[in-house]
């Protein structure tokens, strides 16, 4: 079988717990405002590749790969679920940890039997989660989120490892309330294991440029790092009080 | 065992073969220094002396910003070990003291490697040598220059001007050579000399050139220790004897190095592998209850203060070539005995502190050797002082360490070299990818039109077809590789003899093994372009080219010489762990090291060869014509070893891969890759990210009432 990529990182530190091989796939069918990646969202560009291929380079630069394995992200790895599964399976037989970055955006609930397989051979799920609220959700994403959580909750039901990634935008997604509405689902995710507050950069506004697009959030400016530590405090407070309500009952 | 000589001073340190058999650093060090696994929280901030001095330093700094870039030179007093007075900045705060002449920031005078260059430096900075220094140095006293001059073939002097041979040093100081000044520290300089005096009395009676030559360079070594000695008398120490305590073996250490570069302006002067050794003095006081930490920090913070302020007279064109005014103050900080212990101490942790302390400097060059062996506190607190400051380089202890034991020290930037057994003549580089240039132009320069290489057949043909250019290049090499070498032997003859460096040489052994270092520039652009002709397809164009005299009128014209290239297709690249062009890179590496390996070296120079220019790289690519990688005329090479910018596409693993497959036995003086990284991509900021969730046990922490 064979899968699109649109790139591979031989040397990451912050994709997963050590330092990883990280696999970008092409295509996605979010079109999130703040994307950072648009040259992967097209899913018939990129090079061809088999699972081999990939684990050969890999094995090309494991000296450097400390407490790490390889990530899949993208572009929106599942989309290729098939392609993902077999090099997962094929990393899992090695002995390489590993790790899919995902946007969820593919889960359907009622029909579950390829991410079954999947997550047979998945370590760790980073899950991004745009927006707690649907309709900001789909305002940011083109999609609601329905799927998302409900794919949040499917891999606590099933005990697999899950990080949870946060994109705070000024004005966009850094609104208290919903924060601390993120936090109180949150707590509802067993297998959670770190949150990832990420402050959203314009380091990607050149490719709009270069693929002769518009960016979408104009001159919306980055997000400082005490706005990060601020939703970052919210996000745990929600997580906590939910936690404590629970407690009660 | 013999009795120690000296009793008083070294009491507290436990005897060896250092302190009763012979002159020997590495015993001492490795019988009484104590390793240290702990982390950076013993460490103490500037005492308020450290930040009185560091402001005057800034002070002047701003001053020669403003005045130019040269605050004060002498045009009068040729520098020597012994020519000025005491110069301070505060005597009262100085903890260490010496400078090269008789005030801070005020550049001496150093005329013997080449009295042009002296001349141009002062010049460009509005000051004029003495007439009188002029005609001793022209008529009576001859210079290093004008000697290597003297004995120049046309061929050398035309290589030179067209830049296939480059930055050699033949017009200044080659420096590279690392003095053991600890021994100052350990033994006095009385003890040193009798040492000496002994090998002379032991040298060779028969009078060969070889033999004259040691004696009187022995005898050299001997005035130079006297010098010293005075020196020390200058700024009122009696450094005859042993220092006895911490803050004497810094001060002795540091007069050794500063008595080298008064009388050195070296390309490179290079420190050492001094921060263990002192950490055994600093223990030793500390454990007596006479020193305490903030007291020890000072002292360290003081002695890296006077290394920040080596500075030489030197000129535009030469601060070009090194991209600023480099005096590579090398300090080699950490790596691992031969018997597996990391030999980082609490002072390792020092020398790195007074970048906290003094603020981020090039210079010293702090240069950890890195081994996976040393211990995990030292390592992140290198990672931490990496990020914070960006001015630690890490060399691989782990390879070096293979060849030359653990008591060896880096010069430059990554020359390696056994402290006072091992020295080596700098040997600058040779252009690579403009030989390959050649090798297509059958001996032409593409960029001055002229005959600088042999007339061999030049490339003919539509495309440029790998078999063919491969073997005209291996040719074009070999030509290299012999008149490279012959060139240098000029320059190390000359140096030898009228710039010899009396007093670092002072400081080693007496027979030292010798290295003869070579060098290469532009091994991505020659990988790369290779690829590029096995790979893709690439159609040379050719040009007249006119030639030009001196006054700028044209005398002749060359014809058809390939002048750029168009590539068509694509090829892999350097820098992406990639095989199939990685591997032409480590062929070139070893088919040139060995065409150097069959020629005759002074002295019997074991040859070696680096790739590592760190920042001449720029000057490089302005004298090297367009490549058959695609890279324009003018275009800077990649520095050292590093993929060409923007080529490695697979990330940080992929590049350093290729870069770690060159052999290190064919480049033994030293591979070097420039690395940038932004410190976020190195791991998750600790704040933001809040690893370790464990829902149980924070719903258990909120049972129990948190």
């Amino acid at each position: 079988m064979t899968g699109r990529i649109h790139s591979v990182e031989s040397f990451s530190a912050v994709d997963g717990p050590g330092t990883r091989f990280v696999v970008f796939f092409q295509g996605c069918p979010m079109r999130c405002l703040y994307c950072h990646n648009p040259d992967t969202w097209r899913p018939d560009g990129g090079r061809k590749v088999t699972a081999e291929d990939i684990l050969s380079e890999y094995d090309a630069v494991k000296e450097f790969m400390h407490n790490g394995g390889i990530t899949c992200t993208g572009g929106e790895p599942c989309l290729q679920i098939g392609f993902l599964t077999e090099l997962f399976e094929k990393a899992k037989s090695k002995g390489i940890n590993t790790c899919l970055d995902t946007s969820g955006i593919t889960f359907k609930p009622n029909d579950t039997a390829a991410f079954d397989r999947l997550i047979k051979s998945t370590d760790l799920v980073m899950l991004d989660i745009k927006h707690i609220d649907p309709e900001k959700h789909k305002k940011i994403t083109g999609h609601d989120n329905k799927g998302i959580l409900a794919f949040a909750e499917y891999l606590s039901d099933n005990g697999i490892p899950v990080w949870i990634r946060h994109v705070v935008v000024p004005d966009l997604t850094d609104d208290e309330e919903s924060l601390y509405k993120l936090g109180h689902f949150l707590a509802r995710i067993k297998t959670l294991k770190a949150l990832d507050v990420l402050p959203y950069h314009t380091l990607g506004r050149h490719k709009y440029e270069e693929l002769g697009m518009e960016y979408p959030l104009g001159d919306t400016p980055q997000m400082s790092k005490e706005g990060a530590l601020r939703a970052r405090d919210i996000i745990m407070r929600g997580l906590k009080d939910e936690l404590r309500e629970r407690l009660k009952k | 065992m013999e009795r120690n000589w000296f009793d008083e001073e070294w009491k507290g340190f436990k005897p060896g073969r250092w302190s009763s058999t012979s002159v020997n650093l590495r015993d001492f060090i490795q019988k009484n220094f104590t390793p240290y696994d702990g982390d950076e929280s013993f460490l103490a901030g500037p005492t308020e002396a450290t930040t009185k001095l560091w402001e005057q330093v800034t002070e002047l700094s701003r001053q020669e910003r403003e005045a130019g870039g040269v605050l004060d030179m002498d045009t009068k007093i040729v520098s020597t070990i012994t020519s000025h007075a005491a110069g301070y900045l505060d005597k009262d705060l100085e903890k260490i003291v010496g400078f090269q002449t008789d005030k801070p920031f005020k550049r001496s005078l150093q005329p013997f490697g080449g009295l042009r260059m002296a001349q141009a430096a002062c010049k460009q900075y509005g000051y004029e040598v003495d007439p009188e220094i002029v005609k001793i140095f022209t008529e009576y006293r001859k210079t290093h220059n004008q000697g290597v001059f003297d004995a120049y073939t046309p061929e050398m002097k035309l290589a030179r001007h067209a830049a296939i041979l480059t930055g050699l040093p033949d017009a200044y100081g080659r420096g590279r050579i690392i003095g053991d000044y600890r021994r100052v520290a350990l033994y006095g300089v009385d003890y040193l000399i009798m040492d000496k005096k002994d090998q002379l009395d032991n040298s060779l009676v028969r009078m060969t050139s070889k033999n004259i030559r040691l004696r009187e360079e022995l005898a050299e070594q001997i005035r130079a220790l006297g010098e010293l000695k005075k020196l020390g008398e200058i700024y009122g120490c009696d450094i005859s004897r042993p220092a006895k305590n911490a803050q004497e073996a810094i001060q002795w250490l540091y007069f050794g190095y500063l008595a080298a570069v008064k009388e050195q302006n070296g390309a490179a002067m290079s420190l050492g592998r001094t921060s263990t050794f002192i950490d055994i003095y600093i223990q030793r006081d500390i454990a007596n209850g006479v020193l305490t930490e903030e007291q020890a920090q000072e002292l360290v913070d003081h002695f890296i203060m006077k290394l920040r302020l080596v500075k030489f007279a030197r000129t535009p064109e030469y601060n070009s070539l090194f991209s600023g005014d480099p005096t590579w103050v090398t300090e080699s900080i950490g790596g691992v005995s031969i018997d597996g212990v990391p030999m980082v101490t609490k002072t390792s942790f020092r020398y790195l502190n007074t970048l906290n302390n003094l603020g981020p400097a090039p210079e010293p060059n702090m240069t950890v050797l890195w081994s996976v062996k040393l211990p995990a506190n030292f390592k992140k607190f290198c990672a931490r002082m990496s990020i914070r400051t960006s001015a630690i380089q890490y060399e691989n202890d782990d390879l070096m360490r293979v060849t030359h034991g653990d008591d060896y020290a880096v010069a430059c930037c990554v020359s390696s070299m056994v402290v006072g057994k091992e020295m080596q003549f700098f040997g600058a580089r040779a252009n690579l990818a403009k030989c390959l240039l050649y090798a297509i132009n059958g001996g032409v320069d593409e960029r001055l039109g002229v005959q600088v290489g042999p007339k061999y057949r030049p490339v003919d043909g539509e495309y440029l077809d790998f078999d063919d250019v491969m073997e005209k290049y291996d040719d074009m090499m070999e030509w290299l590789a012999g008149l490279y070498v012959n060139t240098l032997n000029v320059i190390h003859f000359m140096h030898d003899k009228y710039s010899y460096e009396r007093l670092q040489m002072a400081l080693h052994d007496r027979d030292v093994k010798r290295y003869f270092a070579t060098g290469i520039a532009g091994l991505s652009v020659v990988a790369d372009s290779l690829s590029a002709i096995k790979y893709a397809k690439v159609k040379p164009v050719r040009k007249d080219i006119e030639i030009k005299d001196k006054a700028g009128n044209v005398i002749d014209v060359a014809r058809n010489v390939v002048v750029d290239y168009i590539v068509e297709g694509d090829f892999p690249k350097y820098g992406n762990n990639d095989d199939r062009v990685d591997k032409l890179a480590v062929d070139i590496v070893k088919r040139f090291m060995n065409k150097i390996r069959k020629h005759h070296t002074y002295r019997d120079g074991v040859p070696t060869m680096s790739i590592l220019t760190i920042t001449s790289n720029v000057v490089y690519g302005k004298k090297t014509g367009s490549t058959p990688d695609g890279r324009k005329i003018g275009v800077p090479l990649a520095p050292g070893a590093n993929p060409m910018h923007g080529r490695d596409t697979h990330g940080a693993a992929s590049s350093l891969s290729s870069v770690a497959k060159l052999p290190f036995r064919h480049a033994q003086d030293g591979i070097s890759n420039t690395f940038s990284i932004i410190p976020g991509a190195l791991g998750k900021d600790d704040e933001m990210f809040v690893g370790d969730i464990d829902i149980a046990s924070i719903a258990e922490d909120l049972n129990n009432g948190n």
